[in-house]
């Protein structure tokens, strides 16, 4: 027995976590999810806004991070559109554009009465990193003159006599990479004060976290945080039960669950079978 | 022939088989789109016109709708995507000659990717756009609506002086525009660092370490949460300040501080385990949902 686990073949290891997070997508399984406190603290912020109020949407993420974040983004999206908050979209990375383009989808198809120029904008993708950050919080119009479109941004209803972001009531940034939630955080929010919530990876999230609450509201934390994020609108707008669509994040815990009790068993066989075999002089 | 070849060469045989039935009788790996009509603006009454057609995707279970058709571009899409996936997952069986070429494909494509819309963002956009605004807008966006901006003459003549680093003799030219570059980065990092992760972490470690309720209790939880941050704050930094020997009293503070960090590590690893998970189940779902028609969760098909 013991020499079967020690030499065992780390292939039978890659197919069990394959079946361990197949078998519970096939099935559909799902569990029920409670809101932590800093995800309803992320959500509030969002939701205690005035109607029509001007929100920032920060969509840097590409599409090797989509998986956790995308349902992020989209649930800020339809939470935002609820609202009848008024969205502007930009993005810090080249990939970003087909991002922000699923989110604009989601006004289309889902809040058709959204109108583009009066209820959001698009001003996609600005090469620049960090100093795009720092041009858009001083001198909006000197980098952004127009739209993703080309439309120059004072013949936009939404965006005529925007001089910068540091009026915005809200600063949403969705990231899964540098530059990111660091960068507005570092730039935007700390100096101006601008009231900052954010959706990251969980490779992101723990640095973050110390920026929490003084320089941010609260942050969603990978796949979790995403669900959680789902779970609280769903309660707060049950109208979106009937859309499956806003139950993407929810339906990845399931996988999860499965996947990390198999990791859990695994790390501990693994330390029985170091320490026999250290006992035994293998090791 | 090894026992593993002739295995896998059965396995794909009936994989390769499953596929042909199911595609032959239409009920897998298929696209469809709906055609939208992009109309323009209309102004002071007068009648809408169309600009151009776009194509949106649509669920399967609207094919034969009017203005619903099959793709061709698109099903072949899908069915690259879904053998790329499946050749880089290929890769925790054995490296193999798939692997290699999903692996190459993807550097070309995102090196390319990158290239591209960087020259059309940055050169003819933001660059050219704003230097020559109506060539541009008979050129290449035609909606454009810029002033001529002259001022942007001053970073076309910094990245022509950047180029000069092929020139054989001009390269010298090329490191003032980098100095520039380097200096103002720099700059902006300081400051940005110094107020946001230096000067207000600072502010933000500076907590209360008893926190008493609204009736003078002891709140517990805030207080260990609290003595949990202003303790692991002190006890790394201690881990990291080497002009005293890590013996005695501050000895154990550093060990306290290793501990510390190996909780944040430990954290941070559950973490990136948990957006790797979320991966390899969204790709999944992309494979039994939009390839294979195994599932539908969101209802694309019924």
């Amino acid at each position: 027995m013991f020499h079967f686990f020690y030499n065992l073949d780390k292939r039978w290891i890659f197919l069990l976590m394959l079946l361990a997070v197949l078998i519970p997508i096939l099935l559909g399984v799902r569990f029920p999810e409670d809101a932590s406190p800093m995800v309803r603290e992320v959500f509030q912020a969002v939701d205690e806004l005035p109607e029509g109020s001007f929100v920032w949407m920060a969509m840097d993420y590409d599409p090797g991070t989509q998986a956790e974040l995308h349902p992020m983004a989209a649930g800020f999206t339809r939470q935002c559109a609820m609202k009848k908050h008024k969205m502007v979209f930009m993005t810090l990375l080249p990939q970003g554009g087909p991002m922000i383009q699923r989110n604009l989808e989601i006004l289309e198809r889902e809040f058709p009465e959204y109108k583009y120029g009066v209820d959001y904008v698009n001003l996609g993708y600005r090469p620049g990193n960090e100093g795009v950050v720092k041009v858009v919080v001083s001198d909006l119009q000197e980098l952004f003159g127009n739209d993703v479109k080309g439309t120059s941004l004072e013949n936009i209803p939404l965006t005529k006599g925007m001089k910068n972001i540091q009026n915005v009531d809200l600063l949403i940034s969705v990231s899964g990479s540098d530059p990111g939630t660091k960068q507005w955080v570092q730039i935007a929010s700390t100096p101006y004060d601008i009231k900052t919530v954010a959706g990251v990876t969980g490779v992101q999230a723990p640095p973050l976290y110390a920026y929490i609450p003084n320089q941010m509201v609260g942050l969603l934390g990978a796949i979790k945080g995403a669900a959680e994020y789902e779970q609280v609108l769903l309660e707060k707008y049950p109208e979106f039960r009937d859309n499956p669509a806003t139950q993407e994040g929810l339906r990845r815990m399931g996988p999860q669950l499965v996947a990390h009790m198999l990791m859990i068993t695994l790390i501990i066989l693994g330390n029985i079978i170091f320490f026999v075999g250290k006992s035994r002089g293998a090791a | 022939m090894k026992n593993s070849g002739l295995v896998w060469t059965i396995v794909l045989l009936i994989a390769c088989g499953y596929l042909v039935v199911r595609t032959s009788q239409g009920e897998m790996g298929r696209v469809y789109v709906r055609a939208v009509e992009v109309k323009a603006e209309a102004k002071d009454g007068a009648e809408e016109k169309t600009l151009w057609t776009k194509y949106v995707d649509t669920d399967p279970k609207f094919a034969g709708q009017p203005g619903v058709s099959f793709s061709w571009p698109r099903t072949i899409g899908l069915w690259v995507a879904a053998f790329l996936t499946l050749a880089v997952c290929s890769f925790l069986y054995a490296d193999n000659v798939f692997y290699k070429i999903s692996e190459s494909l993807f550097i070309g494509v995102s090196a390319a990717y990158v290239m591209v819309v960087g020259f059309w963002t940055a050169i003819v956009g933001n660059l050219f756009g704003k230097l020559t605004p109506d060539f541009i807008r008979d050129t290449a966006i035609p909606g454009l609506d810029e002033p001529r901006q002259i001022s942007y003459l001053v970073p076309l003549i910094f990245g022509v002086m950047m180029l000069m680093r092929l020139s054989p003799k001009g390269g010298w030219i090329s490191r003032w525009p980098l100095a520039f570059f380097i200096g103002a980065t720099a700059g902006l990092r300081l400051l940005i660092y110094f107020e946001s992760d230096f000067v207000r972490q600072i502010q933000n470690t500076l907590l209360p370490l008893i926190v008493l309720t609204e009736n003078g209790g002891l709140s517990f939880w805030h207080t260990w949460k609290n003595l949990t941050i202003v303790g692991g704050v002190v006890s790394s930094l201690v881990y990291f300040y080497f002009s005293f020997e890590h013996t005695g009293f501050v000895g154990g503070v550093s060990r306290v501080g290793i501990w510390v960090l190996m909780i944040t590590f430990g954290a941070s690893f559950a973490y990136t385990v948990m957006g790797r998970i979320a991966l390899l189940a969204q790709r999944l779902e992309f494979l039994f949902d939009d390839w294979l028609w195994i599932i539908d969760p969101l209802f694309k098909r019924h």
